[in-house]
């Protein structure tokens, strides 16, 4: 798929490794690309060739159904090989480290590797290992670049502009890269953010992160467009960071009553995978202001266009 | 004693349910929330304080029932922030009806209980249960602590949020400490957001895990190991350095030495939200009451030294100490008719809070206003109850007391099912007379009939 020509603009990172790496131009030109790929993915024949002859690695040492497949299709569909290799089994049991992994994949020259990590950082050390370019699909409580993008076109596609919304971000804030690659894309588009949770669940300094902070849960929804839950983990919800899930749901499930503190048209997005009857009750994670099922598909079109951005930038000829 | 006018008037001039209008005169008001200090009356009706002061005399009330309370103290029904009840599941130790009744005799309006029963307070039904439970069988106010961590294990925080919607008035503990930096500090953040009340023993389990009483030489001679004051301090400091982090509404239920005083003062200049309690025990005992092994003279925090129990009247008169409380823990006969080192922990002492504190009163320490603050206007701060005053409009919790009276305290008399009282055949001087709660003459003190 080609961008119309009064773009003069080329995308210029050898690597995805967070938002905070890009600008708005970068973003917004990731976004149009984006609106393309989900063009092309509603078509019969969806493939492009943008990747042909290309090779695509996953590399996930943290369990995910959800990324990890939307990256596989998305290389799919630009032709590239895809391979995945979940690590958590083998190596990392045999005491391999993430470098030495590293170069073992290196050595198989791939173009494109898709790293997730528990740890924090673990993606740019990699990154800095290696050949290829390197997408983050998730590195501890750090980034996850391209949720936050497929986030920002459900919001865009949904309310025509990301500028000067309301959006609430909504639970466990201190760990989840998500909110933090979300805080920084919105903050950079313009809107206005807000976070909310226990405190017990909100990093220190939130409150410098370009973001209104909250413990009550209705009054952060009080005029937002966008409601934007997150995922607790129930090992959270055990007494340690939140006594139980039934006081979690009690002061910040979003409820229908809950949700008719915001705009009424406010939109609902979640991360998945959902608790249901934790953080979100079913007739609003299903009702008509959801945009969960959307996010999804977005997933594959913002995957597709930031392999097809990077891909542009790979040389044409391979180095000796 | 013989019969006073006074007695006689207490017999029946007034209603004792509480209904209707009636007047209290004669007698010297003190109520510490408007600092008021002199002679004046008292009407109640339905319960409710009507009018008080000067003026409410004999002349201004002609023809309502009245009570001539001459030569007593009519003072705001004290509020008692720590009482250990063994209802529900040691109801052989102490039920809510009996804690009340011993309450209602010590001019205690309002108990706050304590959470370590069986089963322990840290589900929302059982806060509720309590609830009922005391309005049907208890004579005054009862206030329900739930627990901070579940089972009082120290491992997992309770439902916070919940519990206070339910009705917890604060969150605690109770007798444990919790040791756990890192749990503490995510309780006293989660607190903060439903803004409740932290109330914490502040004793550090590892470094008074043998001890019995305070460390020092009389200890060492008598053979028991002790408890430094340092098993205090490191963890309210602790604390402290926690709630720079969280600006938690936090309260050091006991602290029992000079040093813990300074964290305190330290704290509140920082303008943290820390407040502290004394128990009416080491304010007026210290170590050398434990004398030949007295179990009833077993706390904890253990009895301290005579410079820490001058400390604490001090601190408590300069206001750094908030709150006085009877740390009342009934204990059954089996647990304390022990050798001193396998003795359980813990006085009766709700009954004989008032009157132990007039030690201080008598003794020249401090005046009346000042000594009732932290037993009426302190807690009701504290816990954030409109009571503990002599306001126009409030609820007519009032205690009457003859402050000269002279008695001698026989623990058989105690209303309190347990009568491990470390005031047993003391001298006292002062006596509760009649103690009222909405109104409702909930005691009335009689004269043993000589049998």
């Amino acid at each position: 798929m080609a961008l119309p020509s009064e773009h003069a603009y080329t995308f210029r990172h050898r690597h995805l490794i967070g938002i905070e790496a890009l600008t708005r131009f970068d973003i917004q030109h990731l976004l149009e690309r984006a609106d393309l790929a989900v063009a092309l993915s509603r078509q019969v024949e969806k493939k492009s060739a943008a990747l042909r002859g290309r090779t695509l690695i996953n590399l996930f040492f943290e369990a995910s159904t959800r990324t990890q497949s939307s990256f596989e299709l998305a290389g799919k569909r630009l032709g590239a090989d895809v391979m995945n290799m979940s690590v958590g089994a083998s190596s990392l049991k045999k005491g391999e480290t993430l470098l030495d992994t590293a170069i073992t994949l290196n050595a198989m020259r791939p173009d494109i590797i898709v790293v997730r990590h528990h740890a924090a950082g673990a993606v740019s050390l990699l990154a800095r290992k290696v050949d290829c370019a390197v997408v983050n699909a998730g590195d501890g409580a750090h980034e996850h670049p391209t949720q936050a993008l497929l986030d920002a076109l459900t919001i865009k596609r949904a309310k025509g502009r990301i500028e000067r919304l309301t959006v609430t971000i909504c639970g466990d804030i201190r760990h989840s890269r998500v909110a933090r690659s979300n805080i920084i894309l919105l903050n950079k588009m313009d809107a206005r953010v807000r976070v909310v949770g226990p405190s017990t669940l909100l990093p220190a300094g939130i409150e410098r992160f370009g973001v209104e902070v909250f413990t009550d849960f209705r009054a952060a929804l009080e005029g937002a467009d966008v409601v934007m839950m997150l995922r607790l983990q129930r090992e959270r919800m055990n007494g340690s960071f939140v006594p139980s899930m039934r006081e979690y749901f009690h002061f910040f499930g979003l409820d229908e009553a809950a949700l008719a503190c915001a705009n009424p048209d406010a939109l609902v997005m979640h991360p998945g995978p959902m608790n249901r009857g934790v953080e979100i009750v079913s007739a609003v994670a299903d009702g008509p202001q959801s945009a969960i099922r959307e996010q999804v598909e977005m997933g594959v079109a913002v995957r597709m266009a930031v392999l097809e951005a990077l891909a542009e930038q790979f040389p044409s000829t391979i180095p000796a | 004693m013989t019969d006073t006018p006074n007695q006689t008037a207490a017999s029946g001039a007034i209603p004792g349910d509480g209904q209707g209008r009636f007047a209290l005169l004669n007698a010297r008001l003190v109520d510490p929330a408007s600092n008021y200090d002199g002679p004046g009356g008292v009407v109640v009706e339905d319960g409710v304080i009507r009018d008080r002061g000067a003026h409410v005399t004999d002349d201004a009330v002609s023809g309502q029932p009245s009570l001539d309370c001459s030569g007593w103290v009519l003072a705001p029904g004290l509020i008692d922030a720590r009482v250990f009840v063994g209802e529900p599941g040691a109801e052989h130790r102490e039920t809510l009806a009996s804690a009340s009744a011993a309450a209602a005799a010590g001019g205690v309006t309002t108990i706050v209980v304590m959470p370590d029963t069986d089963p322990v307070i840290d589900d929302m039904a059982l806060v509720d249960f309590l609830i009922r439970r005391a309005r049907d069988t208890a004579l005054v106010h009862v206030e329900p602590c739930a627990a901070l961590t579940n089972g009082l294990q120290g491992r997992e925080m309770t439902e916070i949020g919940l519990l206070k919607k339910a009705g917890a008035i604060a969150f605690t503990d109770g007798r444990n400490t919790i040791a756990d930096t890192l749990l503490m500090r995510r309780i006293l953040a989660y607190a903060r957001d439903f803004d409740a009340l932290v109330m914490h023993h502040t004793q550090d389990p590892y470094l008074s895990a043998a001890g019995v009483m305070h460390e020092g030489e009389f200890a060492s001679r008598i053979g028991l190991p002790g408890i430094p004051p340092a098993a205090e301090t490191i963890v309210l400091d602790r604390d402290v350095r926690l709630l720079e982090l969280t600006r938690t509404r936090y309260h050091a239920a006991q602290i029992s030495c000079a040093e813990a005083l300074k964290t305190i003062a330290a704290a509140k200049e920082k303008g943290l939200p820390v407040t502290a309690g004394v128990s009416i025990n080491h304010l007026t005992l210290n170590e050398n009451d434990v004398g030949t092994y007295r179990t009833f003279c077993k706390l904890s925090p253990p009895l301290r030294s005579e410079d820490d129990r001058l400390a604490m009247v001090e601190g408590l008169a300069d206001g750094r100490i908030d709150v006085i409380v009877s740390n009342h823990d009934p204990q059954d006969v089996t647990d304390k008719r022990q050798p001193f080192e396998m003795a359980a922990d813990g006085a009766v002492g709700v009954e004989t809070m008032l009157v132990a504190a007039l030690r201080l009163y008598h003794g020249g320490a401090m005046d009346l206003l000042p000594l009732l603050r932290p037993m009426t206007e302190g807690p009701a701060k504290l816990l954030g109850l409109d009571r503990g005053q002599l306001t126009q409009g409030a609820r007519a919790d009032i205690v009457l007391f003859d402050p000269d009276a002279p008695w001698v305290l026989d623990r058989d008399d105690l209303k309190s099912l347990a009568k491990n009282t470390p005031f047993d055949e003391s001298l006292f001087q002062g006596r509760v007379m009649r103690t009222f709660v909405s109104g409702k003459t909930v005691y009335a003190y009689r004269e043993k009939s000589a049998a």
